[in-house]
């Protein structure tokens, strides 16, 4: 073999080895949620505890999209299959970030979780993410909320739209209350409702006695501001100042005006 | 060769066992797929398309079938089937914009390019080597670059690329060797170009 065909020689391996380093490419990070998502089998489910007990919570690429009963996981999944079409698999644990957001929800911190809401209508969406805007420890009746999306003569669909809350506990509508002031149903039923509450400083037997004795607002009579009772202003007033208020005409009669936070009536 | 053990799983629950399918061959259909087009946007909508196709191909297919297939050259025949037809499907519009865009693709958005001044000289010889061939293997046509990929960077069989191409033995391996024959002179021609611009450029100092 003379010099020059052994050259060739060399620059054929040479080509054929640098083929093989071509191979070993790694898929970019983002491949396997986009194809499972798209084909519908993104969902995970994983076990939570809660403050009402044992849950299971579902997600995908969009965020959140169920939280359920931690009892009976077949019900969950076959209900989630039911109702989103989609196949649901568990999951050991969540991914980091989303189960660090959960645990600082539950714990009472800020945390943004993002939800799957897509298969819900405009109105529901408008309603949970209305009810996530109640701050823990506080209560609203479904007639507020109705009013606060703009439509104030949807308050039994405003009812029946929480009843559909797919994440309860975590989109919070278990802070809507009867327009009554008692703590009405749940998804989860009531017992859970009342756990919910207590869990963030409430204490739902409380609630329901000054609702049975008629009392809507709580008012300060050197602010002349009334608020829910709830509200974060309303608990500061000290005992001497306590107004009482069974309408939120009754206190407008009285010259008091409602609430800039907890908006117990729009503002003139 | 231990038996592939997810062809079972998918015949038994596909939903649960197509996760394992991109896990253990992404990386794979995604190098085949920029060795194929030689850009690495298309290459990743050419690999999810390739997954897509491949999942609702098997919810067609009766379990039996499913144990029986060979993965590897199967997703790598619907690549090949992806890449074409987006190949057909765009090639209108691809001759303006290359005109337009002149300079602005290719080698010089390739990360390979972006980060070598951070390397050692080997490793970016190596890089740069990597990069050349990528760049020819693109260039070859398009019936000896699929044979040249499945032979040499993917290391298939040659009875796996007949099946993965569709072609009878004798055609594959006379395409490959008609490939490689094709590199080996592009190749060739490519140094001789660096020797050229090598002999010039040492005159003035490195930097």
């Amino acid at each position: 073999m003379d010099h020059r065909q052994q050259r060739l020689l060399a620059d054929a391996r040479r080509l054929v080895r640098g083929l093989h380093e071509l191979a070993g490419e790694e898929a970019p990070a983002g491949i396997l949620p986009a194809i499972l998502g798209e084909l519908g089998l993104a969902d995970r489910y994983f076990p939570l505890d809660s403050p009402i007990g044992p849950l299971l919570v579902a997600y995908n690429e969009h965020g959140v999209a169920a939280v359920g009963r931690g009892e009976d996981t077949a019900a969950f999944t076959e209900g989630y299959a039911r109702r989103f079409g989609r196949p649901l698999r568990p999951t050991p644990a969540p991914p980091a970030a989303l189960g660090h957001a959960i645990a600082r929800r539950l714990a009472g911190e800020r945390a943004e979780i993002r939800f799957d809401l897509r298969g819900l209508s405009e109105f529901e969406r408008a309603t949970l993410l209305k009810a996530i805007e109640i701050p823990r420890g506080e209560v609203r009746p479904y007639a507020w909320l109705a009013r606060e999306i703009g439509r104030p003569g949807a308050v039994r669909a405003v009812g029946s739209a929480l009843g559909r809350n797919p994440v309860p506990l975590l989109i919070p509508c278990h802070r809507i209350v009867r327009s009554d002031g008692l703590i009405g149903d749940y998804v989860f039923g009531n017992a859970a409702k009342r756990a919910a509450l207590a869990a963030e400083g409430l204490v739902p037997d409380e609630i329901e006695t000054r609702a049975r004795a008629g009392v809507r607002f709580h008012a300060s009579d050197t602010t002349r501001i009334y608020c829910f009772p709830t509200c974060r202003n309303a608990r500061r007033i000290t005992a001497p100042h306590l107004i009482t208020f069974a309408s939120d005409r009754a206190a407008q009669a009285a010259g008091y005006r409602p609430c800039k936070v907890c908006r117990p009536a729009i503002a003139s | 060769m231990a038996r592939d053990p997810l062809p079972g799983a998918l015949a038994t629950d596909l939903d649960g066992a197509f996760e394992g399918v991109v896990v253990a061959h992404g990386g794979r259909l995604y190098g085949f797929a920029l060795r194929l087009c030689g850009d690495r946007r298309d290459a990743e909508e050419i690999a999810q398309d390739t997954f897509i196709r491949a999942y609702r191909a098997l919810g067609g297919y009766d379990p039996a079938r499913i144990r029986e297939l060979a993965l590897r050259p199967w997703l790598y025949q619907i690549a090949l089937n992806v890449a074409r037809n987006r190949a057909r499907k765009r090639r209108p519009a691809t001759i303006p914009l290359d005109a337009n865009g002149a300079g602005a693709g290719g080698l010089s958005e390739s990360p390979l390019a972006d980060d070598a001044a951070q390397r050692p000289e080997a490793t970016i010889e190596r890089a740069e080597m990597g990069a050349i061939l990528a760049r020819l293997v693109a260039d070859l046509p398009q019936r000896y670059r699929a044979a040249v990929i499945l032979r040499h960077i993917e290391r298939l069989t040659y009875p796996e690329i007949a099946a993965a191409l569709d072609q009878p033995l004798g055609t594959v391996k006379a395409n490959v060797h008609r490939g490689v024959r094709l590199l080996r002179a592009a190749w060739h021609d490519q140094q001789l170009h660096e020797r050229e611009t090598d002999g010039s450029s040492t005159a003035t100092p490195a930097r």
